[in-house]
């Protein structure tokens, strides 16, 4: 099979327009710039339309236009600019519309810095715009799986008409992997009942997400709620590493989550029985995971996140429900977690020594 | 008998909600009737705004979708050009269009996105309950400026016309009233220049309808068009800001 040797943002834009995405909007911000740039130059090729918004409020609403008139459209961004696509992704979905969304996170809050870090855990997966709406958070952890989320997350989007975000760090949007690119999508999925293309010899159709009455905006979240609460069951991806035997259990994902597993290979040698829980799906988020964990053999689950305070791990003490230790490891602002950092921490906990508190 | 006048196609008959004299409603028919009279219902899409302008949701007959307040000319722009074969238009009004929504008009303006944008100009917020807009004349009075505006410290109006009209792409950009009969015959006129312009993928136009608001303007919807004449229209004068063939 043919191998690209490639830089993530830019494998995650070749994998979009793989999937069929015909519609970028964007708005420069480090560390995500490779995606609009790698947009800008190939879209035309591919008969596709790229846009430079004037802002990030813009963009998604433009992504927002595109979607309702049944494009695969895409937009990306890091944390500041999220935080101001959170208005146009909460209203594409209360429209029903399906777009995907990749976010490159850098240190923050505020401007933060421009450096790698997984501080937007909780805006991916809590609250990426008002409402209480969810979407389906896809967290790789090499390029090839940032190629593959990106391009199954257009699917999951048709499928649900709901926005799906792909989350990844300025790590992996800046580093080179070799990668095999998916096979170009023909795009066969539209015509649907819910596209706007003028009311020819049919009724008249609306994309909306305003509901001038209380009980139908009840109605919409309760199919919602349905909805999200069958992602639980069926399209949770989660990979588990070195964990037959482990009395110590990482939990991490993305970055975080490869730099612990050449932490665990080293502190197998040294006999430290410890594996890795690495969440793949974001939301929804694989509790049971945690849950059936053998927890007469595991002593101790250290949460590994270049986030302080520590965010995903709210998620898995819902998942450990207080059956095992729980402490948290991690660096942040963008400083990069190093291997020998994690390998320390987990040999204190595995000398019984406590590590927060 | 010849049928001489009735409801356009493009209108659905349902009863209004527009406040009484609001006119609003009139803007809404004279859009409609230039949709019928171009063929444009069956290829229209049209980008609603937040504020009253929003309820058009219930009387056109064609495609439509909601935006947030503000961004639809930025909805618009991925529509038109995912769908450059579909008509589409954004009915906005004053707070929508010239508060939160200035850099989405400025810039889909700039681009020359072929568009056509029609901005509802009544000089107060509408649908919050008579706010200031940035088209609130001086020391003209509203919820947030009890005391009338107060440009040292609120600014002057602002007037989309001109601004917009300083921008090199747009092709025609032109003011007009709702307040008499003969002043709705040019505003329908100018909406079918505006369209036309559209169809022939000549790029963005923005026409501008001076209208009125009886309800939070606090009067009688008689008086609100005196009001007008005696007032916004000295400020917002009419015309043809900008026209390129
Ligand atoms: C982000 C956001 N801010 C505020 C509002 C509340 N809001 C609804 S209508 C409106 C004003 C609309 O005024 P205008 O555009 O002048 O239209 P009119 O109602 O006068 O026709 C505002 C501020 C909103 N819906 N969304
Ligand atoms: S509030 Fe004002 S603008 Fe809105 S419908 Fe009533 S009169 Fe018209």
């Amino acid at each position: 099979m043919k191998r690209h040797f490639m830089k993530g943002c830019e494998a995650i834009a070749e994998s979009a327009l793989r999937a069929g995405c015909t519609f970028f909007a964007g708005y420069p911000i480090t560390p995500q710039n490779e995606i609009p740039e790698y947009m800008s130059k190939r879209m035309p090729d591919y008969g596709g339309v790229f846009v430079q918004g004037e802002s990030e409020v813009a963009s998604v609403n433009m992504v927002f236009g595109a979607a309702a008139v049944g494009a695969r459209a895409m937009t990306s961004s890091s944390g500041p600019g999220i935080s101001l696509k959170s208005e146009g992704i909460s209203y594409i979905a209360g429209s029903k519309l399906p777009a995907v969304i990749v976010s490159v996170m850098r240190g923050g809050p505020g401007l933060g810095s421009i450096m790698p870090a997984q501080q937007d855990y909780l805006q991916a997966t809590k609250a990426s715009g008002h409402g209480g709406f969810r979407m389906m958070v896809f967290a790789p952890s090499t390029i090839q799986e940032a190629v593959d989320y990106t391009y199954k997350a257009f699917d999951y989007a048709d499928r649900d008409r709901n926005p799906v975000m792909v989350l990844v760090d300025g790590c992996l949007g800046a580093m080179m992997e070799p990668v095999v690119l998916p096979e170009y999508h023909v795009a066969s999925n539209r015509g649907e009942d819910w596209v706007l293309d003028g009311c020819l010899e049919r009724e008249p159709r609306t994309v909306l997400s305003v509901s001038l009455t209380a009980e139908p905006q009840e109605q919409f979240n309760i199919e919602m709620e349905k909805l999200y609460e069958s992602w639980a069951a069926k399209d949770t991806e989660v990979e588990f590493y070195e964990m037959d035997d482990a009395e110590i259990v990482l939990a991490a994902y993305g970055t975080s989550a490869r730099i612990a597993k050449t932490a665990i290979d080293m502190l197998r040698k040294e006999g430290i029985k410890v594996g890795l829980i690495r969440p793949i799906t974001l939301y929804p988020f694989p509790y049971e995971a945690f849950e059936n964990m053998d927890y007469d053999i595991v002593k101790h689950v250290l949460d590994v996140e270049m986030s302080i305070p520590a965010q995903m791990v709210d998620d898995v003490r819902l998942g450990v429900l207080g059956r095992a230790e729980i402490s948290t490891f991690g660096r942040s602002g963008g400083v990069i977690i190093g291997v020998d950092e994690i390998a320390d921490a987990v040999r204190k906990l595995a000398k019984g020594g406590a590590l927060n508190g | 008998m010849d049928k001489i006048y009735g409801r356009p196609e493009s209108i659905r008959n349902k009863v209004s909600t527009y406040c009484p004299g609001c006119l609003h409603g009139v803007a809404n028919k004279i859009v409609a009737e230039v949709l019928d009279e171009l063929g444009l219902r069956e290829k229209s899409i049209c980008v609603l705004p937040v504020g009253c302008g929003t309820l058009g949701l219930f009387y056109w007959n064609v495609d439509m979708i909601s935006s947030a307040h503000g961004r639809a000319p930025a909805v618009a722009t991925g529509i038109k050009r995912c769908s450059p074969d579909k008509f589409v238009f954004c009915y906005q009004g004053d707070g929508d269009l010239a508060a939160i929504g200035l850099s989405e008009i400025m810039h889909a303006a700039n681009r020359g996105e072929n568009i056509s944008v029609v901005f509802v100009n009544n000089s107060i917020y509408g649908m919050t309950g008579g706010q200031m807009a940035p088209t609130t004349l001086e020391n003209q009075y509203s919820t947030t400026t009890q005391k009338g505006r107060n440009p040292l410290t609120e600014g002057y109006p602002m007037k989309m016309c001109e601004i917009i009209s300083g921008l090199q792409a747009p092709r025609y950009v032109a003011r007009f009233s709702m307040d008499s009969p003969q002043n709705i015959i040019k505003a329908r006129a100018g909406i079918k220049k505006a369209f036309e312009l559209q169809i022939e993928n000549k790029g963005f136009s923005f026409v501008e309808l001076m209208s009125n608001c009886p309800t939070n303007w606090c009067v009688t919807p008689l008086e609100s068009l005196e009001w007008m004449r005696e007032n916004t229209l000295k400020v917002f004068p009419l015309g043809v800001y900008k026209e390129v063939e």
